[in-house]
């Protein structure tokens, strides 16, 4: 058992599952922002046809589970991981690891995890915690959104471990075996590729539903859904919008604040004054999210639900995306060293 | 977002935990804070659930009507779909809303009853017996 294991919270839990690995390894320079930024998180795509509930699926930041495995490739950090098909199994896998005196990282389902308020328990499984030992029929858990540590009972570990449907986490577990040295050089040179990558996704996936692009697309598409699916449905839309925008994990702004954050970091790194002033870029892009989820709200609400609130909403996520397209622009054409 | 303007509004997240942001400091530096909830959050989340109270609700009367049996309640109570549902009882998905026919239902042997149970965590009598 890690006695002198050390919890930090974090806004997102991916990034927070890598940060605290990797300090818990000596390595005090991780911090959440740059975790997201070596491992390119900062996204957009709007995926019309992939209904939740019948509403399309909005997401502001990478696939599950991306950002892990470019943050440790790029700290050439070896990351071992396992699933199973039983639930014994994936449990006495666990409790040798722990008996190793392992940090083991599990991935869960959400909507039986005992801690978190009902409210947010739906059928999410890419919920990512650290199991940092075991007392008794409890692990000691380490979830990067809680304040403080907390426990699960034996029972309850296996049922989210084990949860069913889309990303299904089958007993996934993943571990570190060493870190060794990470030099400021191979710092910065993570930092070069995160943001080349991020640059890619951003402007240059083809089609019109990603990155900048899909900002735009969705911006065209919220003028008209209150003609063409009523104000209750698009309300609905709307809604899924804020909540993939700003529920727990994001920092606030659809990961925006959090990406303006590493970019400061980075600029460190490089003492590099361009890099400040293109954070700011995303301070303001996330102001402005911020701003078009009060909007959004507001509708949703029937506050505020005329046509020409949603023509605001249109006007506004056209901005995003053009402070959005000169930010990365400016980052694409950065010389750093 | 500076820090002083991070919202401290009501929520569900009350005495649970309080979310993590990133905001900007007096120094115009970047810095955490911590939020109790954000009134705008709270809306997008009361609606989502005012729509899934619909719904569940709209099941239960398609119960007592005979249009629909209990597995398709409770998969709409355990806010599942046929693919989630399907995938918690190790049935094909067409198999399962083939059970959401009231007469098949009726015919359904206990030890398939007995999988559905599970699942919702009820007793295989509460299916049996649920009228809406």
């Amino acid at each position: 058992m890690h006695t002198d294991y050390k919890h930090e919270q974090s806004a997102h839990c991916e990034n927070g599952v890598i940060t605290n690995f990797i300090r818990s390894y000596g390595h005090d320079f991780m911090t959440e922002p740059l975790a997201f930024g070596l491992g390119s998180g900062l996204f957009y795509i709007h995926l019309p046809f992939i209904k939740v509930n019948g509403i399309p699926a909005f997401a502001f930041r990478t696939m599950p589970g991306l950002i892990f495995k470019r943050t440790c490739r790029s700290l050439k950090i070896n990351v071992e991981s396992k699933r199973f098909r039983k639930p014994e199994t994936a449990q006495n896998y666990l409790d040798k690891l722990l008996e190793q005196g392992k940090l083991v990282g599990c991935q869960v389902g959400v909507y039986n995890l005992s801690y978190f308020p009902k409210e947010y328990r739906f059928h999410f499984n890419a919920h990512n915690l650290i199991v940092y030992g075991k007392e008794d029929d409890h692990y000691l858990v380490s979830d990067p959104v809680m304040e403080t540590v907390t426990k699960l009972s034996v029972e309850d570990m296996n049922t989210v471990r084990f949860a069913k449907g889309v990303y299904a986490p089958r007993g996934h577990v993943y571990w570190v075996d060493t870190i060794g040295d990470i030099s400021e050089h191979d710092i910065k040179k993570g930092i070069i590729k995160g943001i080349k990558r991020n640059v890619r996704d951003m402007l240059h996936v083809p089609g019109p539903i990603t990155g900048i692009s899909g900002i735009k697309y969705t911006a065209k598409k919220v003028k008209g859904w209150r003609d063409k699916l009523g104000p209750r449905r698009a309300g609905q839309y709307l809604g899924q919008i804020v909540r993939m925008q700003e529920e727990i994990g994001t920092g606030g702004g659809g990961f925006r604040f959090i990406y303006a954050a590493f970019l400061e970091q980075a600029a460190a790194y490089f003492d590099s004054k361009e890099l400040l002033s293109i954070s700011d870029e995303f301070t303001r892009a996330g102001d402005m999210w911020r701003e078009s989820a009060m909007l959004m709200a507001g509708a949703l609400r029937g506050r505020a639900s005329e046509q020409s609130d949603y023509n605001k909403m249109h006007d506004l996520l056209n901005g995003i995306s053009e402070v959005e397209k000169g930010a990365f622009t400016r980052l694409s054409k950065l010389k750093l060293k | 977002m500076k820090k002083e303007e991070i919202p401290q509004d009501k929520s569900t997240l009350e005495n649970i935990t309080k979310e993590m942001y990133y905001v900007k400091g007096d120094d115009g530096k970047y810095d955490t804070g911590l939020s109790k909830g954000w009134s705008v959050k709270a809306e997008a989340l009361e609606s989502a659930w005012d729509d899934i109270d619909n719904e569940v609700e709209e099941a239960r009367r398609a119960v007592q009507n005979g249009k629909k049996s209990p597995v398709y309640f409770f998969m709409k109570k355990e806010l599942m779909d046929d693919s989630i549902l399907a995938s918690y009882v190790g049935m094909m998905k067409f198999r399962v809303k083939w059970h959401f026919k009231p007469g098949v239902f009726k015919r359904l042997k206990h030890a398939t009853l007995l999988k559905y149970a599970k699942v919702f965590n009820i007793s295989v009598e509460e299916l049996k017996s649920f009228e809406g």
